[in-house]
């Protein structure tokens, strides 16, 4: 590496520290980075990894420390500072106009952009060079999100920076896309553009960086090369503990429980997704993962499924009943529950109790409301019952649902659901933003349900999680739903493809474009 | 520089406090504003919000504050469920006039007969002429995604025009030498609402009122459907999830304070106002808005918020009368009270903080 030649580090953090109030959120972070350096930022939600970035990209102002950039003293004020440093990076959540093109998206993140023939010119030949494939005449809102973020990197790129940031930017991609953009990277790192990558994907991090800073709650607990490690290894540096991974004994699947047959959804607003002709079914004590990019259609399937969103009674069978045209709490008293994947304002009111909570879904199945009347001390019991079992976090179920962390509240959302011996749950994103310790006791609270007998249908952006937990295995893109098939012994392109629908054709273009 | 900083937890501290510091606050602003018409400041709060209950006539002067509480106690518990939920009435004045005149009306169609069976009927027809009137903007939102704010409140002009027009017309006092209004509905024994115990100010509808704050406080405290309503209002995803009908809580909210509003209507006409005449309505609709809000939306806060601006109301009058203050004035005074509690309620969800302003 560069160092070794005698040539100082391009950026060198030293005793940044940063407080909110009531949290710590960076305390004496050091690390630093070389020229042409792919270097990990991993972390758990919350360990502080955003709040680093944004002091480097001059979004936040450090309390304490200081930050030098190829030797000489670094202190944005704010990002136009950090981009004409050399300083470039790509957000999680695009910010970008759905209504213009991609040439007039990128000409309105330029301080001084040039006439739009010429800008289009340069963002063919960058995105040629880079193996990026992009047409600047496209308009944006019909882009997919892995081609948004190339819009993103391609403004990135324009600025020619020597340190380019990337904050999660495989959560909203196919595998392919993630091989595209990984191929992206590496000729970026050859040609001297050094890479701070930010994720809590350990293969990923592995696999691409030959350098990772790791942080728990704000400091940094190890400096290592992750190639070194296994990803469990990392993992319990991230969490500080020692992680267990998901077990369950492999039962025989049972009769089919639930049957959906030609389920189609017209979505409430513009930027809903419709759900078109959705087949298939699941058998007692099977977990059928369906994977997918987000905006496809899975919010929707979620309420047709819980009875939020009513449908053609026939589609939609339980144990042989049509239960299509049934409402949320006729579903729950027949054995079909639901966790959504917003915990917050969905599958829990923010400002109510967790006794509160609880009752929300558990009225009917455990009998907390007699003629009308709501049973309080029973409510309670079965709150406490649930943070009891599920291990949530709190001083006490009269808090507000808002109190608690992501983890402990989402641990509450699936508790509540699971103790109340669901014939078939449904659940979207069950460890979306939730620690590695939680995640892995969501993961085996579902596995138990199945191995109980249930049938589970798990809907999840994280394909490891998927591929972790599910017996059969099925994509939702654009509303539609891949013919379900057994999860083991799938191949990552395989299921890139079922995933990716038109996104996959892609792939070979990319190819071509990177070779 | 100051900045705002939601909390984690609603502050318990505030949420009490704020109807209290919104009076004290309004009793400054007020007081500067009399100061500025030339009165003298401390006098005017003095008669407001003293003389009525301490005064040498507050003997008279207590019995109006009740009289006064009661309607805006009644219409505002029912109010009070919908903004819960999320579901505005605005109209409840017009409601208040359609159960007025519905139960009126029953009662006048009766006249001259004499029975215990009328005054019950016409609380009946009361209740009913206000659903009916809410049942407008309930059907409209739930059928045709219409906004009930818009509609209820336009109904109120409307019901203010057929008041007129039954006041000059088929409800008008044949042997009331042509001036507009009903005959006395509280001169009729059979439909007169009298007071409970003599001199009190306690008539049915002051009754009505107490049951209603105790029917309130239990349904939401003990009843589903008073959960549902918090929830509906607090998060709306959640409670479709949670298995509520938004359109059903629509009808049985706006039903339930139209109902309400008539009742209060039709108590009024019966008893303090007498008869229907073109502008026996007070605005009370539009005042108990204010009583809800500053009662919290909870039904016992509502009943002191109800008693609170009866004081207002009554020592409004006396405050016109002897130091001369103009009537705008005193509704001026009532507006700054919901001002002020609004206001201060920011803090029930946030803290004021002070930071360093950052060189830039």
């Amino acid at each position: 590496m560069s160092e070794a030649d005698g040539e100082p580090p391009l950026l060198v953090v030293e005793g940044l520290t940063k407080a909110y109030p009531g949290v710590l959120a960076n305390d004496h972070v050091s690390f630093s980075v070389a020229h042409g350096e792919v270097h990990a930022l991993l972390g758990e939600n919350g360990a502080g990894k955003s709040t680093l970035v944004k002091m480097i990209y001059g979004l936040v102002r450090p309390d304490e420390g200081r930050m030098m950039l190829e030797g000489r003293p670094y202190a944005p004020h704010r990002p136009s500072d950090a981009r004409r440093a050399g300083v470039a990076m790509v957000f999680q959540h695009f910010s970008l106009f759905e209504a213009l093109n991609v040439a007039e998206n990128i000409a309105l993140g330029m301080e001084d952009p040039p006439p739009q023939g010429e800008l289009s010119a340069r963002i063919r030949e960058v995105s040629v060079a880079y193996g990026l494939p992009l047409d600047p005449e496209r308009i944006v809102g019909e882009l997919s999100a892995g081609e948004r973020q190339r819009v993103e990197i391609i403004r990135c790129l324009l600025q020619n920076p020597k340190l380019l940031i990337m904050d999660e930017p495989t959560s909203v991609l196919t595998p392919q896309e993630v091989e595209i953009l990984f191929r992206t990277l590496r000729k970026l790192s050859a040609e001297g553009t050094a890479i701070l990558y930010i994720s809590h994907k350990l293969e990923e991090v592995i696999d691409l960086c030959e350098n990772a800073t790791i942080l728990r709650h704000g400091k940094v607990v190890a400096t290592c090369n992750p190639r070194e490690h296994s990803a469990r290894e990392l993992a319990e540096l991230m969490v500080g503990e020692i992680l267990t991974p998901p077990h369950r004994e492999r039962a025989e699947l049972g009769d089919v429980v639930l049957e959906v047959r030609g389920l189609s959804l017209q979505a409430t607003s513009h930027f809903g997704t419709s759900l078109k002709d959705i087949c298939f079914s699941l058998r007692a004590g099977e977990v059928l993962g369906i994977g997918g990019v987000a905006g496809n259609g899975q919010d929707e399937l979620l309420a047709a499924l819980s009875g939020e969103r009513p449908t053609a009674a026939d589609t939609i069978r339980l144990n042989g009943q049509e239960i299509g045209a049934l409402g949320p709490n006729e579903r729950r008293a027949l054995g079909l529950l639901a966790a959504p994947e917003e915990r917050l304002g969905h599958a829990a009111a923010p400002d109510m109790s967790l006794t509160e909570n609880a009752l929300l879904t558990g009225a009917v199945r455990e009998r907390l409301v007699r003629r009308g009347l709501i049973d309080w001390p029973r409510s309670r019991a079965f709150a406490k019952r649930i943070t009891e079992v599920f291990d949530v976090r709190t001083p006490g179920t009269e808090v507000p649902a808002r109190a608690l962390s992501g983890g402990n509240l989402q641990k509450f959302v699936i508790g509540r659901e699971v103790l109340q011996r669901p014939e078939v749950l449904v659940v979207n994103q069950p460890t979306w933003g939730v620690d590695a310790s939680a995640a892995a006791a969501i993961r085996q609270a579902i596995l138990d349900l199945a191995e109980g007998g249930a049938g589970v249908i798990v809907i999840s952006q994280d394909l490891d999680e998927l591929m972790e937990i599910s017996d059969t295995f099925a994509a939702l893109n654009e509303g539609r739903l891949s013919a379900p098939r057994p999860a083991r012994g799938l191949s990552v392109e395989e299921i890139g493809l079922m995933l990716g629908g038109v996104h996959g054709a892609k792939v070979e273009e990319g190819a071509d474009a990177g070779a | 520089m100051l900045v705002l900083e939601k909390r984690k937890v609603p502050s318990r501290f505030w949420a009490r406090a704020t109807p209290l510091l919104a009076v004290i606050l309004t009793m400054l602003a007020g007081g500067a504003l009399f100061a500025l018409l030339g009165k003298d400041p401390v006098e005017a709060v003095r008669t407001i919000f003293w003389d009525p209950l301490f005064s040498e006539f507050a003997f008279y002067y207590r019995s109006q504050i009740l009289v006064k509480a009661w309607p805006l106690i009644l219409i505002a518990v029912g109010l009070s469920l919908g903004f819960r939920a999320g579901i505005w009435n605005i109209g409840a004045e017009g409601q208040y006039i359609m159960g007025a005149i519905l139960g009126g009306a029953v009662g006048l169609a009766f006249y001259p007969a004499e029975g215990w069976y009328i005054f019950p009927l016409m609380i009946l027809a009361g209740a009913l002429g206000g659903l009916l009137w809410a049942m407008v903007p309930a059907i409209l939102r739930t059928k045709f995604g219409t906004n009930e704010i818009l509609v209820s409140l336009m109904l109120v002009y409307v019901a203010e025009n057929i008041l007129s027009s039954v006041s000059f017309g088929i409800l008008k006092n044949p042997q009331g030498f042509g001036f507009p209004g009903s005959r006395n509905l509280n001169d009729y024994a059979a439909s007169a609402n009298m007071d409970l115990i003599e001199g009190t100010g306690l008539h049915w509808g002051g009754a009505a009122a107490l049951l209603a704050v105790m029917l309130a406080w239990g349904l939401l405290t003990r009843h589903i459907l008073g959960y549902r309503i918090r929830l509906s209002g607090e998060a709306p995803r959640a409670a479709r999830f949670g298995g509520v009908d938004p359109d059903r809580l629509v009808l049985i909210c706006l039903g339930v304070s139209g109902a309400l509003a008539g009742l209060a209507g039709l108590f009024e006409v019966t008893g303090p106002a007498g008869q229907l005449s073109p502008d026996f309505n007070v605005g009370y609709g539009f005042t108990a808005i204010i009583v809800a809000f500053l009662g919290r939306l909870h039904p016992l806060g509502i009943l002191l918020a109800g008693l609170l601006l009866g004081l207002t109301e009554v020592g409004g009058g006396i405050a016109q009368q002897n130091l001369g203050l103009p009537s705008a004035s005193i509704k001026a005074f009532q507006g700054m009270l919901l001002f002020f509690l609004l206001a201060m309620d920011v803090f029930t969800d946030y803290r004021l903080r002070f930071r360093r302003e950052e060189a830039i």
